[in-house]
């Protein structure tokens, strides 16, 4: 390692490894950046656009960046949390998500950045797409109305269970997730609720049946934390699984 | 549908003839499409099993690009282009004509399965159009003649192969060559004297040259070829040996997707052989052995013609083992067809679909240079970029670089379309003024110039003295022009509906942020605008051009954003009423609540929003 390495993000020095990007130097440091498609167990992917970091004057994903040397990030500036900000009210209004209805609830990751960079509307109109809902697997339901198009699943199924049971297809706003089976449905892949792929999703879109209501609404995740202490609270000690 | 053991034989022997390599995937996919006018689910099951790749991934690839479909297209698929300068010239209005003519509907396929429509992006016909294709070979120049000409084609069941050649050819429409043009390098002429002097100086000569790319984003040539022979840093550790260590590549970007471009069309059809001496020229600086040519789907028809230049530049030892008889100097080109997708244009997403993959933007960096395809340094470069290269290996940099402008040296080749006399192609030293521009064209009447596409800038009279050049104006090489009588707001709105068409959906803001600017200028041109809404789409705007993850969502708010800021004024005329009147009276609302709560404070009233 070497110990010159350093950046500063809003004012602070924060030292980094070789082959960090920012968002893993931040994590390291305990500072939180905004994000979803990023999780430290899987390799960057950078779609989500959350993570929208300002370096030498110019806006780069944190979570995709490499951290170099005297690089001055900003992040928790108010133009940017803007920025954040309007870019989860495009993922709530291009979805269905009706909240008081998910099994979710106060677990989800959506919410949790929502809450965290107090968002109060949707701004935009609403787009109700109609998506599939498959409720074909015994103890897995995909309901894609909450999909974010994260990938998440997708890389879980490749990498961890080696089984390629997601994808994405379509183009543009019709970017949807596909299953990987002659049916298309979900019964007729081996994914089991133990896989990654079955427990990795941010929001309610992959659901592990049954169990949606064992804790009940006031106790969960983002009631007793706000997203960024639930993050700082485990991904740093996930940094290492992934450079493998 | 199940697939008859013949269909089975056929697409195993497809299969085979591609290798066996997923990167074909693409490629056996528009054969598939041909043979069958879809892609039947059966055969993508079939697909994954023989390239090993996941069916997930089959469907993924078809349903990313236009011209694949999952539902059966007629034996004859007719597609309209949807550029501004078609609609200009009347597209919709024979679109409309054509399908009560076949009794076909917009983007669905007559129940007999003869024949489908739709539209489509640019073709790359805007100097003739209104254009087409018909199983994706072009149909320029249509009018009510040619429709009725090609419906009863259509209803006689006459086979493409026998229909009238004059339906199908396009001309190259070279109005005023140039610098290039009017120098084209006899073939072989720029390889010989570059092996003779040494293919280090001829690095050097392009350098002199300052040669900047083609393409738009106007990145020195010379630096590219340089960075790519230097290789990625990680293997930079023993400079003498690492030449040799990497595969290379070098692809030519002939995706020219940008609507109203059309001068590689030209250079491809009248130039191959300097297109692929360019490209043979950097594949022997750069220790290139593999070149690809990505040609985008709307070009089908230059296709055998490229094929035919590249046998014979084999046979002349151009191309191949040891060209012309350097041991070692071994290179080849092999074309691969897009399908549809504007977003190949961008080069890591070309790359991408070079493997067989969806056409999504990568991360960078690493850039393509040093990390491309199959993840090895890769040359991407315009084929202008290419023409030019071969020209200046031949005459040398400094002819080159005594022609433009500081910073624009050399010449540029336009694509002009729109409203103006004479269309076509145009080369101009840089420097040139738009006024200049227009007065060669024959443009009378102007309001304004979208200069490098919708992606581009659009500007208006008072800019007319502005000057082509990256100091000033860049361009990839559209240039398309409104008179007095066009609508700005239709204009803005047919770009905004191509970009949100044309985004490939990897990143937020621009999945979302382009149907919402689609849909906010389909509410302003249907008179349904009020004055908060243009903040909002100005907003928008901004947002999309900051946080877009690439060029595509990073430039889809310019023609909005550059026409709200010139011409304010005709936005405002749009709105629904610029003194807004209200449905109904809010405070009026609250009259009862005060009367029930007796209260009459400032606070228990509501000031009606004033616009
Ligand atoms: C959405 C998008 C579309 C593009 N389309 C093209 C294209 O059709 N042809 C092209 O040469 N470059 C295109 N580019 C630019 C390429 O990414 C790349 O910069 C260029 O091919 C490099 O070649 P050059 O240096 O010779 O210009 C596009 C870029 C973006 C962002
Ligand atoms: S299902 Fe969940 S994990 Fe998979 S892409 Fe959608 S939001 Fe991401
Ligand atoms: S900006 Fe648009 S085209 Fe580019 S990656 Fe994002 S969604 Fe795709
Ligand atoms: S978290 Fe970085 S782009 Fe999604």
């Amino acid at each position: 390692m070497n110990i010159r390495n350093t950046i500063t993000i809003d004012g602070t020095p924060v030292p980094f490894q070789d082959g960090d990007t920012i968002m893993d130097a931040a994590t390291r440091a305990g500072i939180y950046i905004p994000h979803l498609c990023h999780n430290p167990e899987f390799k960057p992917h950078g779609s989500c656009k959350l993570c929208t970091v300002n370096v030498n004057g110019r806006n780069c994903s944190a979570c995709t960046f490499p951290a170099a040397d005297g690089q001055q990030v900003l992040n928790s500036t108010e133009e940017l949390n803007a920025t954040r900000r309007t870019i989860t009210q495009m993922l709530f209004v291009e979805g269905n998500h009706f909240c008081p209805s998910c099994e979710k609830s106060g677990n989800c990751q959506l919410q949790g950045v929502a809450y965290f960079l107090n968002m109060l509307d949707p701004h935009f109109p609403l787009f109700y797409p109609e998506r599939e809902t498959d409720s074909s697997h015994p103890d897995i339901l995909l309901d894609r109305d909450r999909c974010i198009l994260c990938e998440l699943c997708v890389r879980a199924s490749r990498e961890i269970d080696g089984k390629n049971v997601f994808g994405l297809s379509g183009r543009g706003i019709h970017t949807h997730l596909v299953v990987n089976a002659d049916s298309g449905l979900l019964k007729d892949t081996d994914l089991t609720p133990a896989d990654k792929a079955a427990q990795v999703c941010p929001v309610g879109a992959i659901i592990v049946k049954r169990h949606g209501f064992e804790t009940p609404i006031g106790a969960r995740q983002f009631d007793q934390q706000n997203v960024s202490e639930w993050s700082l609270s485990w991904e740093p000690a996930a940094m290492g699984d992934e450079h493998g | 549908m199940t697939i008859s053991d013949a269909d089975q034989a056929w697409l195993s022997a497809v299969v085979a003839n591609h290798g066996r390599h997923a990167t074909r995937l693409l490629q056996i996919l528009r054969d598939v499409q041909d043979h069958f006018r879809h892609i039947p689910r059966p055969v993508m099951q079939l697909l994954a099993e023989q390239l090993g790749v996941p069916l997930a991934q089959v469907q993924g690839v078809t349903e990313f690009y236009s011209f694949l479909s999952t539902q059966p297209q007629g034996r004859y698929h007719l597609q309209l282009s949807d550029s501004i300068s078609d609609h200009m010239l009347g597209s919709r209005a024979l679109g409309t004509y054509l399908c009560d003519k076949l009794g076909v509907a917009d983007g669905e396929t007559r129940a007999d399965g003869r024949v489908s429509f739709a539209y489509t992006s640019c073709s790359g016909l805007c100097d003739q159009g209104p254009a087409g294709l018909v199983n994706g070979w072009w149909l320029p120049k249509l009018d009510r003649s040619r429709i009725d000409r090609i419906s009863a084609l259509v209803e006689a069941d006459v086979p493409l192969s026998q229909w009238p050649q004059d339906l199908f050819s396009a001309r190259d429409n070279v109005r005023r060559p140039g610098l290039l043009l009017s120098n084209p390098v006899a073939s072989g002429s720029a390889l010989k004297w570059s092996l003779m002097r040494g293919l280090a100086s001829t690095l050097d000569e392009v350098d002199k040259s300052g040669l900047r790319g083609r393409g738009g984003a106007g990145f020195q040539t010379s630096w590219k070829w340089r960075f790519c022979f230097e290789g990625p840093e990680e293997t930079a550790v023993c400079p003498v040996e690492k030449g040799e260590r990497m595969e290379r590549y070098v692809v030519c970007n002939a995706d020219e997707g940008e609507p109203g471009t059309f001068k590689d069309r030209v250079l491809l059809n009248s130039h191959a052989h300097q297109v692929f001496e360019g490209m043979t020229l950097c594949a022997g600086i750069v220790g290139a052995k593999q070149g690809f040519l990505y040609l985008r789907g709307e070009y089908l028809a230059l296709r055998a013609k490229l094929e035919a230049v590249l046998a014979e530049r084999r046979r002349l030892n151009l191309l191949g083992v040891g060209i012309l008889g350097r041991e070692g100097f071994d290179f080849d080109i092999e074309i691969h067809m897009g399908a549809g997708a504007y977003i190949c244009g961008e080069e890591s997403a070309l790359i991408e679909s070079l493997e067989g993959k969806r056409g999504t933007p990568r991360n960078r960096p690493p850039y393509p240079v040093t990390h491309g395809y199959l993840g090895r340094p890769t040359v991407v470069n315009n084929v202008e970029t290419f023409v030019a290269a071969a020209a200046i290996a031949l005459k040398g940099g400094v002819w080159f670089a005594s022609h433009g402008t500081e910073k624009s040296k050399g010449s540029k080749i336009l694509s002009i379309c729109g409203d103006c006399a004479r269309p076509g192609i145009y080369e101009y030293d840089f420097g040139v003024s738009i006024a200049q521009i227009l007065k060669d064209c024959g443009a009378a009447n102007t309001f304004g110039v979208q200069v490098g596409g919708p992606s581009g800038v659009f500007i208006g009279e008072q800019e007319f003295e502005r000057r082509l050049g990256f100091e000033d104006l860049a361009t990839g090489g559209s240039f398309m022009i409104f008179d007095k009588t066009r609508d700005v707001l239709e204009i803005v709105r047919n770009f905004t509906h191509f970009f949100a068409h044309e985004s490939c959906g990897f990143c937020t803001p621009c999945r979302v942020g382009t149907s919402l600017l689609r849909n906010a200028m389909d509410k302003l041109c249907a008179g349904h605008g009020a004055a908060g809404d243009l903040v909002e789409i100005g907003n928008l705007g901004q947002f999309v051009r900051a946080a877009s993850h690439c060029g595509l969502g990073q430039t889809a708010a310019n023609p909005l954003l550059a026409t709200l800021e010139r011409f304010p004024e005709l936005y405002q005329s749009r709105l629904k009423s610029i003194s807004f009147e209200p449905g109904f009276d809010l405070d009026g609302e609250l009259s009862t609540a005060r009367r029930m709560t007796g209260r009459d404070d400032a606070h228990a009233h509501l000031e009606q929003e004033s616009v």
